[in-house]
């Protein structure tokens, strides 16, 4: 009997444990004499699963979780049948079941270093389409498909990649942001580890629409899991004829390179990116010049974040149209959410733009993980807003959170339960922003400084600082080149707002 | 014993520095590379990189110090990366970090007096669902209490 094991190598699999589960279902084989081919998947998403072992049977895919070590005797024992930790068929966990998995349909489900497997679910169809179509039909696709930058700023890809495409030079380039710092983010990390593929396809549909030969990844150093997938990755897709002078026999020419950051978050800004990437410290850069006109090496260059870029090869699969018909508003498609934090059921859930805050969080989510009331979540990361239940009907588009005074940045949720403290998350964000601050605007890089100090007062019962507070976020939106300065203020200001008792003069008399 | 920074051979400096040259922005890919061979930067590296790549000493310098991962000296044997991020302190890191701190005689940034363990903040190892964090070298932990933080440090040390 030949049977068909998955255990995810995803890194939030593998700090829960799956290298062990892996090896001990390998070795529970040998042991029974058994003949069990084990795949390394991606992770489906679903992390308070992991580590999730799945097999396959003759009616789809079953799985068992979260599976340790120690359990793996008895799960052959019951012959991956009746089993206390058993799932049914995983894609018809509701978690799983209710996504619209447009940017993930992979991820979790195939092999990722398997570009067969890759091809048999849907992969390069769409760059084979592209392929077909002149520079123009293709940017005009991307536009059609009304994708925005996943980055944070959710500029509209096609308006970016027409810039590109216009301009003259004699070397364009296209640079994939992989830099993933916000805190309650890893669409990014899940992605390149579990379809790695995508990413390099959605990059060279990217280069043929702009005229780009060359590309490169920008992936922080704290993934080292992402950084060996995609430099694979990258190996096999040129021995494929995926990446070289002549992309899957075309007359197109373009390859790719994985370059390591190195531990600063401003470096997720583009410019300061594209410095990084040059070999230069990494500060930010004034606009204009835009870094489609003039990016990396001075030469015309998209930068997109790994989520825009690993969603055109969908867009090109299936049509602008399909793409478009989903969402809400001006928030077209699907988004995927990563729910983080203080959470019942953490992980990433991918759906159409348009769904409350409070569904997410409260259904989805499940409420918080230590089953108290939520409190607050912070959406968008390190400068996003904190936003309390009272905010729970907001729609999760760029619009919608805007009116909130909020923003959805990378679609990570931080859920808080009701012991967080918003002081000390206030001060956190000017710490953070102080530690991170490039140095070349004042506001943000002395500002943060005097955001610590003024919270320190406030926290020691100095009501009257508030008002000094207030001004101080005020000068750092106005004044700084960035988001890192321009928007510390989001959850400094956010959470004095909607928790004002937490910074008054009572505060202290309240605590002891 | 580490490689101090005077020992560092040239040789494998320019090795290095010559596998890297061609690309198109080198000093990063040269500066990791030199850390993984030498566990840092080596200072005796400054000069030869800039001579190769047309800077003066104290651009490469000034580039090497803005980045957090790049050390002038070697670290502890072990590096033990605790998330201080937003996600895992929804998940109480800060104070279970405090705690594993003070019960090792240990602060952020600093290494063990018998240069066993490093102990430092990371922010965002993408682990946020499964918070709190923390990676040693490149081994990543999740859902960290008290006993497995322990249990990191501990194992740091022997
Ligand atoms: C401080 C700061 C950090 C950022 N970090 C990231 C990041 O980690 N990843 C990312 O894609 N965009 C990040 N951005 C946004 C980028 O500047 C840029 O908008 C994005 O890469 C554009 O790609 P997109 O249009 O596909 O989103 C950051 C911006 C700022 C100001
Ligand atoms: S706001 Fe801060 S990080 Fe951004 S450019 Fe100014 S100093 Fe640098
Ligand atoms: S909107 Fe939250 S307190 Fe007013
Ligand atoms: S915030 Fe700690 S892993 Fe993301």
């Amino acid at each position: 009997m030949s049977m068909k094991i998955y255990v995810p190598a995803d890194a939030a699999a593998r700090a829960l444990g799956a290298d062990a589960v892996a090896a001990a279902v390998t070795a529970e084989a040998k042991a029974r004499g058994l003949d069990v081919t084990l795949v390394r998947n991606g992770t489906r998403g679903m992390i308070w699963l992991e580590p999730l072992l799945e097999v396959e049977t003759e009616t789809g895919r079953t799985g068992f979780g979260p599976v340790t070590a120690e359990d793996v005797p008895a799960l052959f024992d019951a012959a991956f049948g009746d089993h206390a930790l058993a799932l049914g068929p995983v894609e018809q966990i509701p978690y799983f079941a209710k996504q619209t998995r447009l940017t993930f349909a992979r991820c979790g489900l195939i092999d990722p270093l398997s570009l067969e497997d890759y091809e048999a679910h849907g992969g390069l169809s769409g760059l084979r389409r592209a392929l077909d179509m002149d520079r123009d039909g293709i940017v005009q696709e991307v536009t059609d498909s009304g994708l925005r930058g996943r980055g944070g700023a959710g500029f509209p890809t096609g308006i970016k990649w027409n810039t590109v495409k216009d301009a003259e030079a004699p070397q364009k380039y296209i640079v994939c942001n992989a830099d993933e710092g916000d805190s309650g983010t890893f669409a990014d990390r899940m992605i390149m580890e579990g379809d790695p593929f995508t990413l390099i396809e959605g990059m060279a549909i990217a280069g043929l629409g702009v005229g780009a030969t060359k590309g490169y990844v920008y992936l922080r150093s704290e993934y080292p899991d992402a950084i060996r997938v995609m430099t694979e990755a990258v190996r096999r897709a040129r021995v494929f004829g995926l990446l070289g002078d002549s992309v899957l026999g075309s007359a197109h020419a373009f390859d790719m390179e994985i370059r390591s950051g190195a531990g600063a978050y401003v470096c997720g800004e583009e410019t300061s990116l594209l410095n990084s990437l040059e070999g230069k410290r990494g500060i930010v850069r004034a606009k204009p010049p835009l870094p489609a006109l003039e990016g990396f090496l001075g030469r015309p260059t998209v930068v997109n974040n790994v989520i825009s870029l690993a969603t055109v090869p969908v867009i090109f699969e299936k049509g602008a149209e399909h793409y478009r018909d989903f969402g809400l508003g001006r928030s077209r498609g699907t988004i995927p959410l990563q729910i983080a934090g203080n959470v019942k059921y953490g992980g990433l859930f991918e759906t159409a733009f348009g769904m409350p805050l409070g569904e997410i969080v409260e259904e989805i989510g499940g409420g918080t993980a230590s089953g108290r009331p939520v409190k607050a979540v912070q959406v968008g990361g390190p400068l996003g807003a904190y936003l309390p239940v009272h905010q729970f009907d907001t729609p999760f588009g760029y619009e919608e959170f805007d009116g909130q005074k909020a923003l959805i940045g990378h679609a990570g949720l931080v859920v808080f339960d009701d012991t967080a403290d918003m002081l000390a998350m206030a001060r956190f964000a000017m710490e953070f922003c102080a530690i991170e601050s490039c140095g070349k605007c004042t506001p943000c890089r002395i500002g943060a400084v005097r955001g610590v100090e003024t919270l320190d007062r406030i926290g020691r019962g100095d009501g009257g600082a508030v008002e000094i507070l207030t001004d101080l976020c005020d000068t750092m939106t106005d004044g700084s080149l960035c988001a890192l300065g321009g928007f510390t203020p989001y959850p400094v200001m956010s959470a004095l707002r909607h928790f004002p008792e937490e910074f008054s003069v009572s505060r202290k008399v309240a605590a002891e | 014993m580490s490689p101090s920074t005077s020992e560092a051979p040239t040789a494998r400096i320019e090795e290095i520095i010559a596998e890297h040259r061609h690309l198109e922005g080198p000093m990063l890919p040269i500066f990791h590379a030199l850390q993984e061979e030498f566990d840092h930067v080596p200072e005796a590296a400054l000069a030869p990189i800039a001579d190769a790549l047309n800077l003066t000493r104290a651009e490469v310098h000034g580039v090497m110090s803005f980045y957090h991962d790049f050390r002038k000296a070697p670290p502890g044997r072990h590096v033990v990366k605790i998330c201080r991020a937003e996600a895992c302190q929804s998940m109480g890191s800060e104070a279970l970090a405090a705690r594993a701190l003070e019960k090792a005689g240990l602060d952020w940034h600093a290494t063990s007096p018998d240069g066993r363990v490093t102990v430092e903040p990371v922010y965002c190892l993408g682990l946020c669902a499964c918070a709190p964090a923390a990676m040693v070298g490149d081994k990543l932990h999740a859902r960290l209490n008290e006993a497995r933080l322990d249990k990191i440090l501990a194992e740091a040390r022997s």
